[in-house]
């Protein structure tokens, strides 16, 4: 009923890189949502549904018999059965995906991330001493980007003198990697190497990291091979870096273009947990993928077998069935439940870990340049396919505000 | 007021544990479960209507 703000044809053709949906997707949500049509389809990018109501993207994720877990890359041709990459336990399903996960839970638990925060917190304070003084960062790429980076790379172990080879390869998968098939097929294969390198050192020497605990629970209980245990390295690069830096980047972009925001937060940072999960729900970057394992239809959107589905979990928490005022955002909302962290069994691991590194980011950050705005020189341009932040962020830093 | 978790529902997404830190502790996998029987003391009600209004899977309830 009236005007479509919708992209032409987007109900039968989206363009998951189209540039109105990379720079606002929230808007083609809503616009989803109202329409007849509220899950659309392509055949773009290999193919795939992409729904928009919380209830729809909610039944795909109850249901990991119906819509498989084999696949979650949001572009590319759906690998054939046996041929995926594999990243235990988010590639897997019931029964292997249970043991899988229960290896991994007791390294997240809020006590065990406890442990980093201090790396954590001297990672982002010596980022950010870095940048007093300066009139114009890129937010991005000097401050966001390395935090996750520094953290997975301890959790993994990677030894100091690997760190920066590591980085190279983390910008090569998750930067270069979404549009440049051949630089990913490298990235894969030299971090599969390396970890494989990594695991045999692990095996002759005890290291910190959790590759000697994963090592000696497989050789205790459950069996893992080398290529599940590198698999699970691999999650954790994938899963624990490019999304965190981007929630840390959306923030920051948010706090830049909404000054009363940003005053109130410098003047409250008691609300600052709060604050986070608005931010969480607002910006959520994840868009994970499923495939079909039978026809079915979702959201009046007829899918056959091998047929992808994304979850858009922003798309969720900005359905209005769900939330007040859904589109706006609130950074004192109290009744928050919101989805970026997923639903049911593949909840995301790392939560605990993420909510500690973007609340230890922004207190950093706040603490010493509680006045900034966009670089009207620069524009900001936005990331899609699987994770959606921005990818380079220039803010104006009011000198005369920030404190060493 | 009394608190209750449904175990099978819950996924560690932790809310509650931020949100009312003593009426809730987690298991070494990160499982929340309730504090003693689960009955909420004077003062603490808001905070549970909280952790059980955040819960993505829904797993808390509150009776009067």
């Amino acid at each position: 009923m009236g005007d479509t703000r919708l992209p032409e044809n987007w109900e039968r053709d989206f363009d998951l890189y189209d540039p109105r949906y990379l720079e606002d997707p929230f808007t083609i949500w809503d616009d989803m949502r109202r329409s007849g049509c509220p899950a659309a389809h392509t055949d773009r990018w290999g193919g795939a549904v992409l729904p928009s109501r919380r209830e729809d993207i909610e039944r795909v994720a109850r249901d990991p018999q119906t819509f498989t877990s084999r696949a979650v890359e949001a572009t590319g041709r759906v690998p054939a059965p046996g041929n995926e990459l594999k990243i235990p336990p988010i590639t897997s399903d019931p029964p292997e995906h249970d043991d899988e996960r229960r290896l991994l839970l007791p390294l997240f638990t809020k006590p065990r991330i406890r442990e980093l925060e201090g790396v954590t917190r001297e990672t982002a304070e010596r980022l950010a001493d870095g940048l007093v003084g300066r009139e114009v960062v890129d937010v991005a790429d000097e401050f966001a980007r390395h935090i996750p980076v520094k953290v997975i790379a301890t959790m993994l172990g990677v030894p100091e003198e690997d760190s920066s080879r590591f980085d190279s390869w983390v910008v090569k998968f998750l930067k270069i990697g979404p549009r440049d098939q051949a630089v990913r097929v490298e990235a894969i294969k030299e971090i599969t190497a390396y970890f494989h390198e990594l695991l045999a050192d692990r095996r002759a020497h005890e290291a910190p990291g959790m590759l000697n605990y994963l090592l000696d629970k497989s050789e205790g209980g459950t069996k893992l091979t080398d290529d599940q245990l590198v698999g699970m390295c691999f999650l954790l690069l994938v899963a624990g870096i490019d999304t965190t830096w981007s929630t840390i980047g959306s923030s920051l972009w948010h706090l830049a273009t909404h000054p009363e925001d940003r005053a109130r937060l410098v003047a409250e940072p008691e609300l600052l947990d709060t604050a986070i999960e608005e931010f969480l729900r607002a910006y959520a970057p994840i868009t994970i993928a499923r495939t079909a394992t039978e026809p079915v239809e979702l959201g009046g959107c007829p899918m056959s077998t091998g047929d992808r589905v994304l979850l858009p979990w922003a798309a969720a928490n900005r359905d209005p069935e769900s939330f007040e005022r859904a589109d706006e955002v609130l950074i004192d909302r109290e009744e928050n439940r919101h989805l970026a962290f997923g639903l049911g069994i593949h909840r995301c691991i790392g939560s605990n870990l993420a909510r500690m590194e973007i609340r230890v980011a922004l207190r950093a950050w706040l603490d010493r340049f509680p006045d900034f705005a966009l670089d009207p020189d620069h524009t900001v341009t936005w990331t899609g396919g699987n994770v959606r932040g921005p990818e380079s962020l220039h803010l104006r830093l009011d000198a005369s505000e920030a404190v060493a | 007021m009394k608190v209750q978790i449904d175990s099978t529902l819950c996924q560690g997404h932790n809310r509650c544990l931020d949100l009312a830190p003593d009426l809730f502790e987690d298991d070494e996998l990160g499982y929340a479960h309730i504090v003693g029987d689960g009955e909420v003391p004077p003062g603490m009600e808001r905070a549970a209507e909280l952790a059980e209004s955040n819960c993505p899977e829904m797993a808390i309830t509150l009776s009067p």
